[in-house]
């Protein structure tokens, strides 16, 4: 396969992923900041903008601005409206790869993002566009799943989505779990919510919400495709599918780093994690994700001439 | 912060407009004559009533004969029209048009964030041709690409054509698609044009006559080959009756002339794409498709120790022919237009080198040019020792001075070319131009002698359509595609493009242009 194209098909899969994360995040939240609590509207958004790993806003927020903002403006990079452009471009670039379906499922809600965007009256007009991007973001899935191929191409969609997820997941139990005193039991309901885990989790932990088994189930319940551990055990399975399809002598390389990420969440003990600082072992869990991205994109894209000229 | 991702060649090509859109040329039909006299002298009230618009011009009927009688071969779909209420045939339409649509046969309305797709107008009803009549399209065409690829070795190499005093040099060193940078170089089998598109029409007394050859990168083969088949869900019965000679067999073809162009043993084939943003783009992919080949763009190849490689998940891979629908000037920016993002850096050096083959060669485009048509009898008598057995339409160079003079004192009756343009660029139709116009004209010929040809008016010859449920001539054209590898090979069929608007002059697909399918008869 050429590496344009897996590059493409990867991009196209993470800039989705991010899309349908920020609008969980987001539905998640503004149900709850319709409750009262005893943080300031301010301090509410500041936690979103940090659990979706966004530099925050320079002096006041305007809820309404910064919803319109985060969900339909396509200048800015980390609306959704920008992350379904991306993806959509990216799969244009490929289009002959993947199945018509998957097309016409992409680009008919960014058709629909793209007009909802562009009509944003009343205050529930984003909250709509969002629940269009989380409803197609399922549709998608199944799509992708039913009509193409599983060969690479679609193996390094699963690694787009997975890769994204294993970045993104972190980031936001990081905005929760560095500040546990602060946080109410609705702030945990609205964290689990914004992982899709609510009913998952009552069936294993029942509706007590402790910190622990919070942290517990979304970092290594290895069931769950919403977990740092599920999406950390598919990209590892992934990478293990390209390396022996691609015959690349550096595929051992990455599936050394894989497995090391791997191990480091199914071994792992919450305890131990919570007594060594929550936010050390997730910052350790993106860096190797990161680490992960860097060597894919070293050996089956951007690699140097010179080396692959010897190999 | 999350990642993002970095920019792998992406804002690409807004220089993707200048190479290989389609349709290459915008061909002109001139239907001058009809427009000057009366329409519908000819009308015949004697036709049955499907045909009751029918109105016949002073230009060849592909299906009538002058008395309005069916010509024989035309004689099964004549009765199959008859029988078919029009009802049915709007139904026809309908289900065509859904099949376009769903292969993605669209071309793309350049705006906004909304890029709208419509489908290539088509034509329902098929244009066609006789085992005979075709048998000398073949021959015709044969003899002419077979020629041109000699003339083209000759141009790069020896010029003896040039030292026979047969074309004057200057018309070939002065031709926008002269490559001085192939000169002396060899390509496999001397092939030069191993694709062309050669334009053909019909002339008022029935002969087929070449307007254009189109030696570069001629587009338009997928509608061709997607409009078979079609038809072929529509007209399962007629097929059956009529035996009309099959055309599915071109990828393959084309696919054996580029491996035959290929060195012993290695036959990576790629095809060279500007890419998503051009507008032939859906035929690009389909042809790799089809033919099972890697569809790359310049940004997948690398050029080392003048190897050409592509960059795949599995490594660097050698390629060995580059099927490219990229112009010349935009293969190499190291060799030609340094400001291409659409091509590959060393390219030409390797292709030098002998490691890569290109099809077609670079440099083919002398062979194309308006002027250089006007001396393809000669060339074809010069190389061959043979009559053209398909003719040229007359042609008037305006670097001579007899005939400057006679096409200046008279531009409303001649259709003056830009030589190296195409697009319809640079283009003046007599009858249908004001005196400012015509003065303009005359100001930029006299300037650039070199620059500018002229040709009479020519009504091109006219086949039924349907149209909004009525049954009308419209005037056609004809493009065969002729393959160049081991041998020549024509699929017999071509893209028959149909001027849908009455009276227009363009068949450019944005223009109200459309196509039919092109029915070749076994017998």
């Amino acid at each position: 396969m050429l590496s344009r194209v897996a590059d493409s098909l990867y991009w196209m899969s993470r800039y989705f992923e991010r899309a349908n994360h920020c609008a969980r995040v987001l539905e998640a939240n503004h149900n709850l900041m319709l409750n009262p609590s005893k943080l300031s509207t301010e301090e509410r958004w500041h936690r979103i903008t940090e659990s979706l790993g966004i530099a925050p806003a320079a002096g006041g927020i305007d809820p309404h601005n910064a919803m319109v903002k985060l969900t339909s403006d396509a200048g800015y990079e980390s609306s959704i409206a920008f992350c379904i452009a991306e993806s959509r471009e990216n799969a244009g670039q490929v289009r002959e790869q993947i199945s018509s379906e998957m097309w016409e499922g992409l680009n008919s809600l960014y058709h629909k993002v793209t007009k909802a965007s562009a009509n944003l009256e009343t205050d529930t007009d984003p909250m709509r566009l969002v629940a269009a991007v989380r409803e197609g973001s399922y549709q998608l899935h199944g799509i992708t799943d039913a009509t193409m191929n599983h060969g690479e191409g679609w193996q390094f969609i699963q690694l787009g989505k997975y890769m994204e997820r294993s970045c993104a997941l972190p980031v936001l139990l990081d905005a929760y779990f560095s500040r546990v005193r602060e946080a109410d039991t609705l702030d945990w309901v609205g964290l689990l919510a914004s992982c899709a885990a609510f009913e998952s989790y009552c069936k294993v932990y029942t509706a007590e919400l402790k910190p622990d088994s919070m942290a517990e189930f979304l970092l290594l319940n290895p069931e769950f495709p919403y977990s740092v551990r599920y999406a950390v055990e598919r990209m590892g399975a992934v990478i293990a599918a390209i390396s022996q399809t691609s015959f690349t002598k550096a595929g051992g390389r990455i599936e050394r780093i894989a497995g090391r990420l791997r191990a480091s969440l199914a071994y792992a003990q919450i305890a131990e994690i919570m007594i060594g600082g929550v936010h050390r072992y997730l910052d350790d869990v993106i860096k190797q994700c990161n680490s992960l991205h860097a060597a894919v994109h070293m050996v089956y894209i951007d690699y140097p001439i010179q080396s692959a000229l010897e190999a | 912060m999350l990642a993002s991702q970095p920019g792998f060649g992406h804002g690409i090509l807004l220089l993707s407009s200048v190479a290989d859109t389609f349709p290459v040329e915008w061909l002109l039909i001139h239907s001058t004559r009809e427009s000057m006299y009366a329409p519908a002298q000819f009308a015949n009230p004697q036709m049955p009533a499907p045909f009751g618009d029918y109105a016949m011009g002073p230009a060849y009927d592909e299906m009538f004969r002058a008395n309005g009688r069916p010509r024989t071969h035309y004689r099964n779909l004549y009765t199959q029209l008859l029988n078919l209420p029009s009802e049915e045939l709007y139904r026809f339409k309908k289900e065509a048009d859904l099949s376009f649509f769903n292969q993605g046969i669209t071309f793309t309305v350049y705006g906004r964030a909304e890029g709208t797709e419509q489908i290539f107008p088509h034509d329902l009803l098929p244009r066609i041709v006789t085992s005979s009549e075709w048998a000398t399209i073949e021959r015709g065409l044969t003899q002419r690409i077979t020629a041109l690829n000699l003339f083209l070795k000759d141009v790069y190499h020896d010029r003896r054509i040039v030292k026979d005093r047969v074309i004057p040099g200057e018309i070939i060193y002065t031709c926008k698609h002269f490559r001085r940078q192939m000169q002396g170089v060899r390509v496999p089998r001397d092939v030069y044009v191993s694709v062309a598109g050669t334009d053909l029409i019909r002339m008022p007394d029935g002969r087929f006559v070449v307007l254009e050859d189109n030696l570069r990168v001629p587009s338009g083969v997928s509608y061709m080959l997607t409009s078979r088949k079609v038809m072929k869900q529509i007209f399962p019965a007629l097929f059956r009756k009529c035996g009309v000679r099959p055309i599915e067999q071109y990828s393959q073809e084309l696919l054996s002339t580029l491996r035959s162009l290929a060195p012993e043993g290695r036959s990576t084939i790629v095809l060279l794409t500007p890419g998503t943003y051009n507008s032939a783009y859906f035929e690009h992919a389909f042809l790799a498709r089809q033919m099972g080949i890697e569809l790359v763009e310049g940004r997948d190849l690398v050029v080392h120790d003048n190897t050409v490689y592509m960059r795949t998940t599995s490594g660097l891979q050698r390629v060995d022919v580059i099927y490219r629908r990229v112009d010349d000037d935009f293969v190499d920016p190291l060799a030609f237009r340094a400001d291409s993002t659409l091509g590959v850096a060393g390219l030409f050096n390797a292709y030098r080198a002998g490691n890569v083959v290109l099809a077609n060669a670079l440099g083919s485009g002398v062979a194309d040019d308006k002027a250089i048509y006007s001396y393809v009898p000669k060339i074809i008598r010069y190389y061959l020792d043979e009559d053209p057995i398909v003719d040229n339409v007359e042609t008037f160079l305006m670097t001579d001075r007899a005939q400057r003079d006679e096409v200046c004192g008279n531009l409303d009756k001649y259709v003056v070319k830009a030589v190296g343009e195409s697009g319809g660029y640079g283009m003046l139709i007599g009858p249908h131009s004001s005196r400012e116009q015509q003065a303009e004209f005359r100001e930029k010929i006299l300037a650039d002698p070199r620059n500018y040809i002229a040709q009479p008016t020519i009504t091109l010859s006219a086949a039924p359509c349907f149209m909004n449920g009525r049954i009308e001539p419209r005037h056609v054209d004809l493009r065969p595609y002729v393959l160049f590898g081991e041998k020549v090979t024509i699929v017999p069929g071509g893209l028959t493009r149909v001027a849908l608007r009455k009276g227009s002059l363009v068949v450019n697909s944005s223009q109200g242009g459309g196509s039919k399918d092109t029915w070749v008869l076994e017998n």
